[in-house]
């Protein structure tokens, strides 16, 4: 049953986030702030060209040894990612080019330096003897036959062709009464996080280690990475990632550039930085979202969706990163292409395609904005072709709370909820009869109106089993946490996520402040150190509420109970008649504040039970019982304006019904619902990296590169529905990324709505001024056409 | 993405600054807000040996509210402009054209001497200056100089400035009461630089002017979209516009050009529906 609100203690609470301060104070401690004495600067030489034969590296007379190329480090292994599977291919991927380079931007060497701009200095005089090979820019292109082939040993161009496939699709082929087949591309992004990638790295002699600054969203994780690519064993690797100005996945993945830094401190002595810039990132750092779509829609005239067939190409770039690479893209594009909606069958061919482009990576969504983008847009197309309002065919095909928990055809298993009320709240809340009206009328500027919907699904949560079905190396099926009482009462979380962004600091304070009744002004949460925190994986998939969440309430538990055994101690009474309230344990006649306790437990042992061991701490692990995730869903619905002529877009309203669960903290979910839904306004409208047949990327500043700022986002109108998950402590989900899976499509549907009366065919993101005003003048030339065939007497 | 070295200077007043750049030449180049020449510099697109920073002199922040012009010097701010803290020749047309120049923390720094000096194609001050019929005030070694804006920009990056000189300051002429304007600027998002941009000026003795820019050259006035805008006539602006886009932007591929006439006709049609300015 669906309620709208929901408070429970802590829980639920609208707390502003403890991270705030130092934040709004420019008192924050990242990667480019830490200073160590000696510190010296890299800066990279990097490919100029997108493919070739790496015949040489000469470096500069006199500045030998501030320069660094592959020859100087034989040791050092290749960092090598993907699934654990037979039919995944490898290329090696080296921190420093050997013999060939796959993109601009690959790393051929490093230059040190006491400043950057001395650096840039020095690796303007690094030459690099390149023989050009054809670029493979286009990831349909790459596989067809006669196609330069990338790397030794491929047969084709693809690190993976896989095919998903349920149900009878050539049944559902021969019966179905409309048969729609279409394509849709989703261009090339970058992930754009406000603070860009950074690391810094030096050897410690008194701890006789390497302490390495690092911007990720793994600690533990890149120790792991580091420790094989370094060939040094992970009690000598102290990875600390300080604050962390953004990810959204593109600081998951172990990059060449932390590797070289870590190896030029290692063989230097010296400590040693590189800190990306605006260019590097656009150019080098994790690419994302590249998608192509081919897909046959069966459905019958009154709209009811029967299956799906198609093919989907993945640009993944040139290599695949550590731990899991690109795989994932593809499979999940796949299994998420029905969406919320029922299906009979499903037959998908899979191609991950290796290009001459930087490596794709995990970003907000994976997978799923272009997924949720070719099958919102396809309904949209079916509505059109049968002459349906758009969001009823929707209504027809989506599952139903009755149904729940319903297995898609794709395989994944949709746990609760109500998707046509979130559909229908969208729909009212941007009031679709009320557009369809002023459509009729028109604008009086020459604009056009148009509205557009999207349901999406956001899987998170999920554990071993799903991890495992996907073959990935790392298994992150768990979180944990160490819960330490202080001797006066206040507390430490030791948790292995990463916050860095989403206000972990504040939502897993007000869960331990649940369980203890303590105030979360006494919890510190502490993360992003391998040698303070217990084990973990880090924060992405929309996973840190649910698994680090039930960390915290486990070992939070452990805590109380013992903190309860000390009261009825000190109280003279049973433990079965103790319990907490207002950060003391309370007992029939009287209470012990938990700063006693814990005073007791720490220092003052002899108030402790006989035989009770001191300390008042916990270390627990959590994973929910269902390992395949807890779904998130939510509807959007915007109306747009577009200039027909200049092919300017302007959002005039946008409505979000959304559910995940029970809420920890609605400000931090709406926060999370904000920023995602900027990202995905900006994959629907802005961002973009084109490349051009030489495979130079043409994007490589911000001024070439359009993000979305505060003029152009609209207000967002957000709703929320609450259907606590069954099997996730207080019934969370996660939700960190459903907000940038929607626009896309919904947004392309509002553009296409539009101008779908001038019969305007786009089928591609970002809708930006100039495809769509060259879309627009396509279609007034296919009229002439058109019109000039008619007047040709028969 | 850090500059090369260079030397720094702060000369005391213009003087000094105008010897200083004879002296030194095109090796060095006057700052002020920075907006453009430090990324470039950054990106190593561009470098000097030194740059002379022009931003705390006085005289280059001179305004003066004459009695046929307006005197905006060099160093005033886009923001200030914005803010209406000087004297707006146009009737807040300035104020209008300085408001869309990329964002807020760009337009605090960023100069009007500094963003005409750089000629920047898709900029928008000298766009603005053609319309309004400016004139750019240079000084150098030699004295002062005084050259119409149509003289001053010559290609893309490219300008009447001799690399000795300093822009001082803009004369520009008051429009009488009863004119009207337009502006009509395309772009990938706000604060882009403009894919076109359009700023049309009808003066209350029925003269008209119509300039464009975000060219693959630089701003200029269009004749026949002026003159048919002193006509009154809308269609003519959009016909003539079409002519005249393709000569202004022989490069410019069928977007670029849609463009063009969509701002020149926009910002004609604003000048034609706007109440009379007082």
């Amino acid at each position: 049953m669906a309620a709208t609100t929901e408070t429970k203690g802590w829980i639920g609470a609208r707390l502003l986030r403890k991270e705030d301060a130092r934040h709004l104070l420019g008192a924050s401690t990242f990667t480019g702030d830490v200073r160590v004495p000696g510190l010296k600067d890299v800066a990279f030489v990097r490919s100029q060209f997108a493919h070739g034969l790496l015949n040489s590296v000469v470096k500069p007379d006199g500045l030998e040894t501030s320069v660094f190329s592959a020859a100087d480090f034989p040791d050092l292994k290749s960092i090598d990612g993907g699934p654990e599977l037979p039919s995944f291919r490898t290329a090696p991927y080296h921190a420093f080019a050997r013999e060939k380079v796959h993109f601009v931007g690959q790393i051929i060497a490093a230059c040190l330096a006491p400043t950057r701009g001395a650096a840039e200095d020095i690796a303007d005089q690094v030459y690099a003897d390149i023989e050009p090979r054809p670029a493979v820019v286009d990831m349909v292109e790459a596989l067809e036959p006669g196609a330069e082939i990338l790397h030794e040993g491929f047969p084709d161009n693809a690190f993976i062709h896989a095919t998903v496939s349920e149900g009878d699709i050539a049944a559902i082929a021969a019966r179905a009464e409309v048969e729609m087949r279409r394509s849709f591309r989703m261009n090339r992004q970058a992930t754009v996080s406000l603070e860009g990638r950074g690391v810094l790295a030096y050897w410690d002699h008194r701890l006789d280690e390497l302490v390495v600054y690092l911007s990720t969203q793994g600690a533990h994780m890149m120790r792991i990475g580091l420790s094989l690519a370094l060939g040094l064993p992970e009690h000598k690797l102290h990875v600390i990632a300080p604050d962390v100005g953004g990810g959204f996945g593109g600081k998951n993945r172990l990059m060449p550039e932390e590797v070289a830094v870590c190896a030029i401190a290692l063989k230097t002595g010296q400590p040693v930085r590189w800190i990306e810039d605006r260019r590097e990132h656009l150019i080098a750092s994790v690419h994302c979202r590249e998608h192509h779509y081919d897909l046959t829609l069966y459905a019958e005239k009154s709209g009811r969706i029967l299956g799906l067939k198609g093919e989907v190409h993945i640009d993944a770039g040139a290599y695949s990163l550590w731990p899991s690479g690109p795989f994932m893209e593809a499979s999940m594009a796949a299994r998420n292409l029905p969406g919320p909606y029922q299906m009979q069958a499903l037959h998908v061919e899979t191609h991950t395609v290796a290009t001459n482009k930087a490596p794709m990576g995990p970003y907000r969504g994976v997978a799923r904005p272009g997924a949720c983008y070719a099958i919102e847009r396809a309904v949209d197309e079916l509505a059109h072709k049968l002459g349906m309002e758009p969001a009823d065919v929707r209504r027809i095909n989506l599952v139903t709370p009755d149904q729940m928990p319903y297995r898609t055809i794709g395989g994944l298993r949709l746990d609760n909820g109500d998707y046509p009320r979130a559909l229908d709240m969208v729909r009212d809340m941007v009031d679709l009869p009320a557009i369809r009206r002023r459509q009729a009328e028109g604008e009086t500027d020459g604009r056009r109106i148009g509205v557009g919907f999207a349901v999406y699904t956001e899987q998170s949560g999920h554990g071993a089993a799903e991890w495992m079905k996907r073959k990935s190396r790392i298994v992150p099926g768990y979180e944990s946490c160490t819960a330490r009482v202080l001797p006066d009462g206040s507390m430490l979380l030791l948790v292995g996520i990463q916050n860095h962004g989403q206000g972990l600091e504040t939502s897993l304070a007000q869960i331990a402040a649940h369980e203890l009744t303590l105030d979360p002004a006494f919890i510190s949460v502490r993360y992003g150190d391998t040698a303070l925190t217990p084990f973990g994986f880090g924060t992405f998939a929309s996973r840190s509420t649910v698994f680090s969440g039930g960390a915290v309430a486990k070992a939070t538990r452990l805590v109380a109970e013992k903190a309860r055994r000390i009261g009825a101690h000190l109280m003279q009474t049973e433990y079965e008649e103790t319990r907490l309230e207002d950060g003391a344990v309370h007992g029939p006649s009287g209470k012990v504040p938990l700063a006693e306790i814990a005073r007791a437990a720490n220092v003052r042992q002899e108030f402790l039970p006989a035989g009770m061991s001191p300390l008042l701490e916990a270390t627990a692990t959590y994973e929910p019982e269902e390992s395949g995730g807890f779904f998130s869903y939510g509807a959007h619905a915007v109306v747009v304006a577009v200039d027909p002529e200049t092919g300017v877009t302007s959002l005039l309203d946008y409505a979000i019904a959304e559910d995940c669960g029970t809420m920890i903290n609605p400000l931090i979910v709406d926060g999370q619902i904000i920023g995602g839904v900027a990202q995905g306004i900006g994959t629907a409208l802005y961002e973009e990296i084109p490349y051009d047949p030489d495979g130079q990327p043409l994007a490589t500043t911000f001024g070439d590169y359009m993000v979305p700022c505060a003029p152009e986002l609209p207000k967002l109108r957000i709703a929320h529905l609450i259907t606590p998950a069954h099997g996730t402590e207080y019934g969370v989900k996660g939700m960190g990324e459903g907000g940038a899976i929607a626009p896309p499509a919904a947004i392309s549907n509002a553009v296409c709505d539009a101008l779908h009366g001038l019969g305007v065919i786009i089928r591609e993101t970002p809708l930006t001024p100039r495809r769509v005003s060259d879309a627009v003048a396509e279609a007034e030339e296919r009229r002439a056409a058109v019109s000039l065939k008619e007047e040709v007497p028969a | 993405m850090k500059p090369a070295a260079f030397e720094y200077a702060r000369p005391a007043d213009l003087a000094e600054a105008c010897a200083l750049l004879g002296e030194l030449g095109d090796a060095a180049m006057p700052v002020a807000g920075g907006q453009s020449l430090v990324p470039m510099m950054s990106l190593r697109l561009t470098g000097f040996e030194t740059l002379l920073d022009i931003s705390r002199l006085d005289a280059l922040k001179v305004v003066r509210d004459e009695e046929t012009h307006v005197f905006i010097g060099a160093a005033v701010t886009h923001a200030m402009i914005e803010d209406g803290k000087v004297p707006d020749p146009a009737f807040g047309l300035m104020a209008r054209v300085a408001s869309k120049i990329a964002y807020r923390a760009v337009r605090n720094m960023g100069t009007i001497g500094g963003s005409v000096g750089l000629a920047d194609p898709a900029s928008d001050w000298p766009c603005c200056l053609l319309a309004l019929g400016a004139e750019v005030v240079l000084a150098g070694a030699e004295g002062e100089r005084v050259l119409g804006a149509g003289g001053f920009f010559l290609g893309p990056y490219e300008t009447a400035r001799d690399p000795a000189e300093i822009i001082t300051g803009f004369r520009i002429p008051k429009l009488s009461a009863g004119a009207r304007w337009g502006t009509f600027k395309v772009a990938r998002k706000s604060g882009a630089f403009s894919d076109s941009l359009a700023i049309a000026v009808l003066t209350a003795e029925g003269e008209a002017r119509v300039a464009l820019t975000g060219t693959l050259d630089h701003a200029q006035l269009l004749p026949g979209a002026s003159a048919a805008l002193a006509a009154g006539d809308l269609a003519a602006v959009r016909e003539a516009a079409r002519a005249e886009v393709a000569q202004a932007d022989p490069d410019a591929d069928a977007y670029r050009l849609r463009c063009h006439v969509a701002t020149v006709t926009r910002a004609a049609e604003e000048a034609l529906t706007m109440e009379p300015r007082r």
